[in-house]
């Protein structure tokens, strides 16, 4: 509260003091004391004893850390230290996460609301099992879990002047931001997905040869016109859904301070935060949601799912006709589910509760720690240089009113910032300040148990990758140098460094 | 307001004074409570069995009769397995097994064929309508499935939430109870599904068709539901797993029973089954829907966790199982908190009694999620809010004995700086 009041103020104060990226208004911090700071410091060094695991280091989410249980419900716990009280806000959350939406008007008015257009009727069809969604599997598979972000370069008026580096981008002008490949009665869908791949062989030490599909993607069936001759598409896969509001509440000072955007210390690797705009506390905040980075906070992130994927207007989105564009008047006039009592589609305790079901969905405890392959595996991971952006350890701001996520030692393995992967794994559609060759590094927490929770083994932001091997080769630009080693290392090392990320 | 205290003191008085029998030893109530639970495991085993029975004599012979027959002893069998809900949540084995026995809610065209209203398959499921009575052989997931004979492993390995999606319920009590009553069609209306017995005819006398698929279907969903309830039962007695897991450890133990009885009141029962349907105003937000038995599902519950609190409970045969409970524990050093505790159960039962007596005098919980119904949503409201209630009582007992309420052996969060920093 008294973060949002200062955001507020601040503004009004003048530029001086303008709140920006460093700030947290998301949270409400109980500022550190310089002695627990250095604790946090000492604890966050990496380690440079392999020999057995660490303290702590089965518990990826410290006391929010859940059981990892056998079977495919191993994502869809709430964090494990939660109170009786919160459970029912969780277990709310779920009921609004599972729930299918349906077009208006309807009897059910607390459902109502669906596109017009949509590329799901509910959360949980792309997020199945709360785990990672997968491309379709063929040409008659519904693109579910999948789709396209569009848009075109903006002009320099486009940008947001308090955003340095800012790289101005608009909704392409028939489709807006997104492509939707379902849309109700009487109204044309925008487009279907196809995909074709082509094999690459990639031979490796030891005799060994990877194979990766290198995809094409096109817009097809296109139901309001052709594309903006300079239209970006970027393919994105629905993210797995645990560990959220940890991530959230990593001091965004932290997350600034390993940014090295000019490679000052030389080791290849730069690390560039993205910036965005809150709609929420109307200030630049610091990326940390997305496949870019390109949302602030989960209940922003969650309000522009619910727009764009879905349709269903929130006080932060309230377009009751989702994102369709000036020129989908067909859409834009069709019957909407808002101005009834909820005023929007979901009124903010529906939002809240999706969000607070969102930030608890504990992560897995780790298995095998102390295998002896499992520790040569992570010796491989450290020696090689995938630390340098795959960040082990973070410790999260303490709290008032999270108690799930106050103050916990945390093992996600991503550094939240945004790194270039290259030509080869380039959506070359920019993002806020992510250029069209950066990603953010994507946590490793719980990526073990993506077969057992999803039923495959589809990595990246398009599930290009078929195992974790090749998700490790398709890493070019910043990361070309450790994708090599891991190309040239005895197969006994590649083979134990897999292991190793089968136990997070 | 006050009224309504003087009550509930008055009750918890009377409670605590009939709980004292015992001196409390952690191991006893450790050991009483697994009793308790395979009596109810055992319980439920007999009355699934007995409905077992009447499904093989509608099969063999379908009437008003039979069917009617088979819906009573699937409601009788529903009496000692919502009383042991109460072990999920705590216990790890419980909640790694009771999705296959009562996952809810589920999407019924998966399972026989469903009234046009119900629409069709749609982008989110395209398995809602698949119909496994119709269809000998369908793909799903881009596979082929050979459905000729309705199995058990069909159900369980194949079709139970197929493709990921949770409401692909294909297996246990809800799916069993579709294809006994058929669809509730009467919306926020009075009524439960009104299937025909002629569903089960053979011949020209078969309605809907596909009737030896239905029976087979049913016979099969009922098979692994006697065979699944087998395995949990045996879990329990002398030497199963779920004791041994349970006694190992004395304090997580006594942890596991209450976790068990919060995360049952609070965020499944009170939440998710009772909370959200309100929301949304959505008759299909009903915990047993086709049978319109939501009342009992509720009561039955809200009695689980009591019982549990008590360390006795009342079998199907009216032998009594009781032994030293938590009650006891609780009352040797706060009989205090004992007395609110006790008090707090009891005016959730309260409340849920009066959800039921109201069904059954006619106000159906799908009438009373209607929006607007200002009598049901007090109802509702009223188990929610003791359900609610009775939690913070258990949150105190938890601090009382000094026991980590959500049990996750040795987790450390930093402010256990001992933990973290030597």
């Amino acid at each position: 509260m008294s973060h949002a009041l200062c955001a507020g103020l601040c503004t009004l104060l003048g530029s001086a003091l303008v709140a920006g990226p460093i700030d947290d208004p998301h949270l409400d911090v109980i500022p550190r004391t310089p002695a627990e700071q250095k604790r946090i410091d000492d604890v966050r060094a990496p380690t440079s004893d392999f020999g057995a695991a660490e303290r702590f280091e089965s518990k990826p989410a410290g006391a929010a850390t859940v059981r990892a249980t056998t079977d495919s419900n191993a994502f869809s716990y709430p964090s494990g230290n939660i109170s009786f009280e919160d459970q029912l806000d969780f277990k709310v959350g779920n009921g609004l996460f599972k729930k299918l939406w349906v077009s208006s008007p309807s009897s059910t008015l607390a459902s109502d609301g669906l596109g017009p257009l949509y590329n799901a009727r509910s959360c949980q069809r792309c997020h199945v099992k709360d785990g990672r969604g997968h491309p379709p599997a063929g040409p008659d598979d519904f693109a579910i879990s999948m789709f396209l972000r569009v848009s075109i370069p903006g002009g320099s008026e486009d940008g947001v002047a308090e955003i340095e580096d800012y790289i101005a981008t608009l909704p392409e002008p028939n489709y807006g931001e997104q492509l939707q490949d379902f849309s109700l009665a009487g109204q044309p869908a925008e487009y279907k997905l196809d995909i074709s791949y082509e094999e690459i062989e990639v031979p490796l030490s030891g005799g060994e040869v990877a194979s990766l599909r290198k995809p094409s993607y096109a817009a097809t069936n296109l139901g309001y016109g052709p594309l903006h001759p300079d239209a970006m598409l970027s393919p994105r896969i629905a993210p797995q859904m645990i560990g959220l509001g940890l991530l959230e509440a990593i001091p965004a000072a932290d997350i600034l301070a390993a940014a090295d955007p000019d490679d000052l210390d030389g080791d290849g690797i730069s690390g560039r935060p993205n910036i965005v705009w809150s709609v929420e506390y109307d200030q630049p905040m610091l990326g940390r949601f997305g496949l870019k980075a390109g949302l602030p906070t989960i209940r922003h992130q969650t309000a522009s799912a619910f727009s764009g994927d879905i349709g269903i207007s929130t006080s932060l989105l309230p377009a009751a006709w989702g994102e369709c564009t000036e020129l989908q008047t067909q859409c834009r006039e069709a019957p909407h589910g808002d101005g009834d009592v909820r005023v929007f589609e979901v009124d903010d305790i529906g939002l809240g509760l999706v969000t607070y079901y969102s930030r608890n969905l504990g992560v897995p405890a780790r298995r095998d720690v102390e295998d002896p392959q499992v520790l040569q595996g992570k010796k491989v991971f450290y020696s090689t240089g995938c630390i340098s952006c795959h960040t082990p350890k973070h410790v999260t701001h303490r709290l008032s009113g999270q108690p799930e996520q106050s103050f916990q030692l945390i093992w996600p393995y991503t550094d939240l910032l945004l790194h270039d992967m290259g030509p080869g794994l380039a959506d070359n559609r920019p993002e806020a300040r992510a250029t069209g060759t950066e990603w953010r590094t994507p946590p490793l927490w719980g990526i073990g148990l993506t077969e057992q929770v999803s039923g495959h083994t589809y990595f990246l932001h398009d599930g290009r990758a078929r195992s974790l091997l090749e998700a490790i080769l398709w890493h070019g630009g910043e990361a070309q140098a450790q994708r090599d080693r891991v190309v040239d290392m005895p197969p006994e090392d590649r083979a134990a460094l897999i292991r190793f990320l089968e136990s997070l | 307001m006050k009224a309504q205290l003087l009550g509930v003191s008055a009750l918890a008085l009377s409670a605590s004074i009939a709980g004292s029998a015992y001196a409390a030893e952690k191991a006893d109530i450790l050991n009483n409570y697994a009793d308790i639970a395979a009596a109810k495991y055992a319980d439920a085993l007999v009355t699934a069995s007995t409905l077992q029975a009447a499904v093989d004599a509608l099969i063999a012979e379908p009437s008003d009769i039979t069917l009617q027959a088979a819906k009573d002893a699937w409601l009788a069998a529903r009496v000692p397995y919502q009383q042991t809900e109460v072990f999920r949540f705590g216990n790890a084995i419980v909640d790694d097994w009771e999705g296959k026995v009562n996952a809810w809610p589920l999407d019924e065209g998966l399972i026989d064929y469903v009234d046009a209203s119900y629409g069709g398959a749609s982008d989110e499921n395209e398995l809602r309508v698949l119909n496994v009575v119709a269809n000998a052989s369908f793909t799903m997931s881009g596979e082929s499935v050979d459905a000729a004979s309705i199995t058990p492993a069909l159900l369980e390995e194949s079709l139970h939430e197929a493709d990921g999606v949770e409401a692909n319920v294909a297996t246990g009590y809800h799916a069993i109870e579709f294809l006994l009553w058929g669809q509730d069609l009467n919306g926020h209306e009075a009524g439960a599904g009104n299937r025909p017995f002629t569903d089960y005819s053979s011949g020209d006398a078969c309605t809907n068709g596909n009737c030896d698929r239905r029976a087979e279907y049913l016979k099969s969903a009922t098979d692994l539901l006697i065979s699944d309830l087998e395995w949990m039962a045996a879990q329990w007695v002398d030497g199963g797993e779920a004791r041994a897991t349970l006694l190992a450890d004395e304090d997580a133990g006594i942890s596991a029973i209450l976790t068990g009885m919060g995360s049952l009141s609070y965020g499944e029962q009170a939440g998710e089954r009772m909370r959200l349907g309100l929301m949304l105003n959505d008759p299909e937000e009903e915990h047993d829907c086709f049978a319109d038995n939501t009342h009992n599902s509720h009561y039955y519950v809200g009695l689980g966790i009591q019982n549990v609190y008590l360390g006795e409970y009342v079998r199907i045969d009216g032998t009594l199982v009781e032994g030293p409970s938590l009650s006891d524990l609780v009352a040797e050093s706060d009989a205090a908190l004992d007395a609110e505790m006790l008090g707090k159960l009891s005016q959730t039962m309260r409340r849920l009694g009066q959800i039921k007596t109201a069904a059954e005098a006619g106000f159906r919980y799908d009438q009373m999620l209607e929006r607007g119904n200002a009598g049901g949503e007090a109802l509702i409201m009223g188990g929610v809010n003791a359900l609610v209630d009775q939690t913070r009582s258990i949150e105190r007992v938890v601090a009382a004995l000094g026991v980590s309420a959500i049990e996750f052996e040795g987790s450390d969060s930093l402010d256990n700086p001992e933990a973290v920093f030597q």
